[in-house]
C-alpha cells in the first residue's frame, strides 16, 4: 500500500484507511458493549451464565477491531480500486518483503489468540467466585466452588429419550421434572443409563455429557426465580430432538413443599429404586 | 475439460438419486395412519404389544400394533385422535413376557386419569420393575403406563402378530386427557430389543415397532 501512496497524484491510501478505520471502530466497539452486548445470551440467571456472558462481550468487543478492519478495506477497495468497465482485468504488482509489517502482523495475532486463550482459561477456573462456568467436569472436578460436598447434590439421569432427577438428601427420590431452589449451591451429578446424552440446561448455563458408567459434575448457582429449557445437546437416537424437559427455579420454601410432595408421591417407587450410585451401568436384569 | 463437467454433473445426478431413492424408500416403508373410534367424547384406541412381529422385514422384533375402526389389526404405531374429543381411552392387550426396567422409576403409573391404570379389571397405580414387559410412555404429556408381561410359564403363549385373546395376555386400560392438536410421541422404555446391545436398538429405535406418534388433529 505504501507503494501505491507514493505514486505521483496518489492519494495516501494507508492513512485515509487508517484513519476510517479508527472511526469505525470507535464508534462499533461502545455500539457492541453498551447496545449489544446486554441481550448477548445466555442471559443472567445464574452465576455461569453470567460469567458465559460476560465472556462473550469480552470476546466479541475484541473481535470488533479486527471486523471493522476487514469491513472497512473492503468497502475502501470497491470504491477506491475498482477497475473501469474499459480497463483489462490484470494482477497487480507483486508485493515483496516488509517484514515490518509481516512481524506486526504475526504479533497482534499471536498476542490476541494466546491472550484470549487465557483469558478463556483463568475465567473457565475462577468465574464468579464459581468453577467451571456451568461446564462438565467429569468425577474429579479441577476447578472446585467453596461449596463443593456441601452444595445441593442433583442427580441428572438420561435415558432414551427422557430427563429424570434424583435427590440423594431427599431419601433419594427420583422425579420427572428439575426443580432447584434460588440463591442456593447446586451441584449436579450427570449420569446416563443407555447412550451418551448431553445435559443442557440453557438459561442456567449447564452443559455436561452424560455417558453411562460415569459421574460428570457440574456446578451452579440461580439468582433468580424462573423457568429454564432443558435440551439433549448429543445426538442419542430417534427421539433426540424430543428430548425437552423444563425446569423450574423457585424459593426455598416452595422447594421445600415441592420436594416432601415428590418424596411422598414417588414413595412406592423411590423403595424399588437401586441405593444411590454417582453412576450406573446399563446391564438390564434380563431380556427377552 | 468439458468432458469433466460432464462427468462431474453426472456423478452429481447419480448421488442426488440415491438420496432421493433413498428417502422415497424410507416415506414409502413409514406405517400408516390408524384413526381411534370416536365414542362421544372419547376417543377409543386399541393396540397390543407382542413379543415377535412375524413378518417382513423384522419377524423378529417386539411391536406394537394398532386396531383401525374396522377391527382389524395393522402394523402401525402412528394413531390418529381427533381434536375435539375429551379423553383418550387405551385399551392394550400385552403379550409379551417380562424383562424388567432399567429404571424402576417408570414402574409408577402417571399422568393417567386418575392416576392409575387397569390391569385385568384392577386398578393399578404402580408395579413391581421386574415386572414389565414394556411400557406405554409419552414423556411430553408426562405419561406413563408401565405394562405387566405375562408370565413366562403360562401356556397358550402368542409367538406372531396379531395376537387375539385366546392366547395369554393381559388387558391393560387407562384414559388420559386429549392434548391440544399436535403430534406428540410415545415410546417403550423397557430395553426389549432382543439381540441388540442392552436391550436397545432396533424395534426401541424404530417407528411402527417400540415408537409411535399420536396425532391429535
Amino acid at each position: 500500500m505504501s507503494t501505491q501512496s507514493a505514486r505521483a497524484g496518489e492519494p495516501n491510501h494507508a492513512r485515509n484507511f487508517a484513519i476510517l478505520w479508527a472511526v469505525a471502530t470507535a464508534i462499533m466497539v461502545p455500539v457492541m458493549i453498551w447496545v449489544i452486548g446486554p441481550h448477548i445470551p445466555p442471559g443472567d440467571m445464574t452465576n455461569d451464565t453470567r460469567a458465559q456472558h460476560d465472556v462473550n462481550v469480552v470476546l466479541s468487543t475484541l473481535a470488533m477491531p479486527v471486523l471493522m478492519m476487514v469491513w472497512t478495506f473492503l468497502a475502501y477497495a470497491i470504491v477506491n480500486f475498482r477497475a473501469g468497465r474499459s480497463e483489462a482485468i490484470a494482477d497487480g504488482p507483486p508485493l515483496r518483503g516488509g517484514p515490518r509489517i509481516q512481524l506486526t502482523w504475526i504479533a497482534v495475532t499471536a498476542f490476541m489468540v494466546v491472550g484470549l486463550a487465557a483469558y478463556g482459561t483463568i475465567d473457565l477456573l475462577t468465574a464468579a467466585g464459581h468453577s467451571g462456568v456451568g461446564s462438565g467436569e467429569g468425577p474429579n472436578p479441577l476447578a472446585k466452588p467453596a461449596s463443593a460436598g456441601k452444595a445441593l447434590q442433583v442427580q441428572v439421569i438420561g435415558q432414551q429419550w427422557f430427563w429424570s432427577f434424583r435427590y440423594p438428601a431427599y431419601g433419594g427420590v427420583e422425579t420427572p421434572t428439575l426443580e432447584i431452589p434460588v440463591n442456593t449451591d447446586v451441584e449436579f451429578h450427570v449420569t446416563s443409563l443407555d447412550v451418551v446424552h448431553s445435559f443442557w440446561a440453557i438459561e442456567l448455563g449447564v452443559k455436561a455429557d452424560a455417558v453411562p458408567g460415569a459421574d460428570n459434575t457440574a456446578f451452579v448457582t440461580a439468582y433468580r426465580k424462573g423457568s429454564f429449557q432443558i435440551r439433549c445437546n448429543e445426538l442419542c437416537g430417534l427421539w433426540h430432538g424430543h428430548m425437552n424437559s423444563t425446569g423450574h427455579v423457585v424459593s426455598g420454601p416452595a422447594f421445600t413443599q415441592w420436594i416432601a410432595a415428590q418424596e411422598t408421591k414417588y414413595a412406592p417407587v423411590t423403595k424399588q429404586l437401586p441405593p444411590y450410585s454417582t453412576s450406573y451401568y446399563p446391564i438390564p436384569t434380563r431380556n427377552g | 475439460m468439458r468432458a469433466r463437467l460432464l462427468g462431474a454433473v453426472a456423478t452429481l445426478a447419480v448421488l442426488i438419486g440415491f438420496v432421493v431413492v433413498y428417502f422415497i424408500f424410507i416415506l414409502e416403508e413409514a406405517p400408516p395412519a390408524v384413526s381411534a373410534v370416536v365414542n362421544g367424547s372419547t376417543a377409543e384406541v386399541t393396540l397390543q404389544t407382542v413379543a415377535s412381529y412375524g413378518r417382513h422385514p423384522y419377524p423378529d422384533w417386539v411391536s406394537y400394533l394398532a386396531r383401525d375402526p374396522s377391527g382389524k389389526w395393522q402394523h402401525s404405531t402412528i394413531i390418529h385422535v381427533p381434536a375435539g374429543t375429551q379423553v383418550v381411552h387405551v385399551t392394550l392387550y400385552e403379550y409379551d413376557t417380562s424383562t424388567g426396567l432399567r429404571n424402576p422409576f417408570f414402574a409408577y403409573v402417571r399422568g393417567t386419569v386418575g392416576g392409575t391404570m387397569s390391569v385385568n379389571g384392577a386398578p393399578v397405580s404402580y408395579v413391581n420393575a421386574a415386572s414389565p414387559a414394556h411400557t406405554f410412555t409419552m414423556p411430553d404429556l408426562n405419561v406413563n403406563v408401565p405394562l405387566p408381561g405375562v408370565n413366562a410359564n403360562a401356556k397358550n403363549q402368542c409367538s406372531v402378530a396379531p395376537c387375539n385373546t385366546s392366547e395369554a395376555h393381559n388387558t391393560i386400560t387407562f384414559s388420559f386427557r386429549t392434548p391440544k392438536p399436535g403430534n406428540y410421541r410415545f415410546q417403550c422404555i423397557v430395553p426389549c430389543a432382543l439381540g441388540f446391545l442392552y436391550g436397545f436398538g432396533g424395534p426401541m429405535q424404530t417407528i411402527g415397532y417400540m415408537d409411535g406418534m399420536i396425532e391429535v388433529s
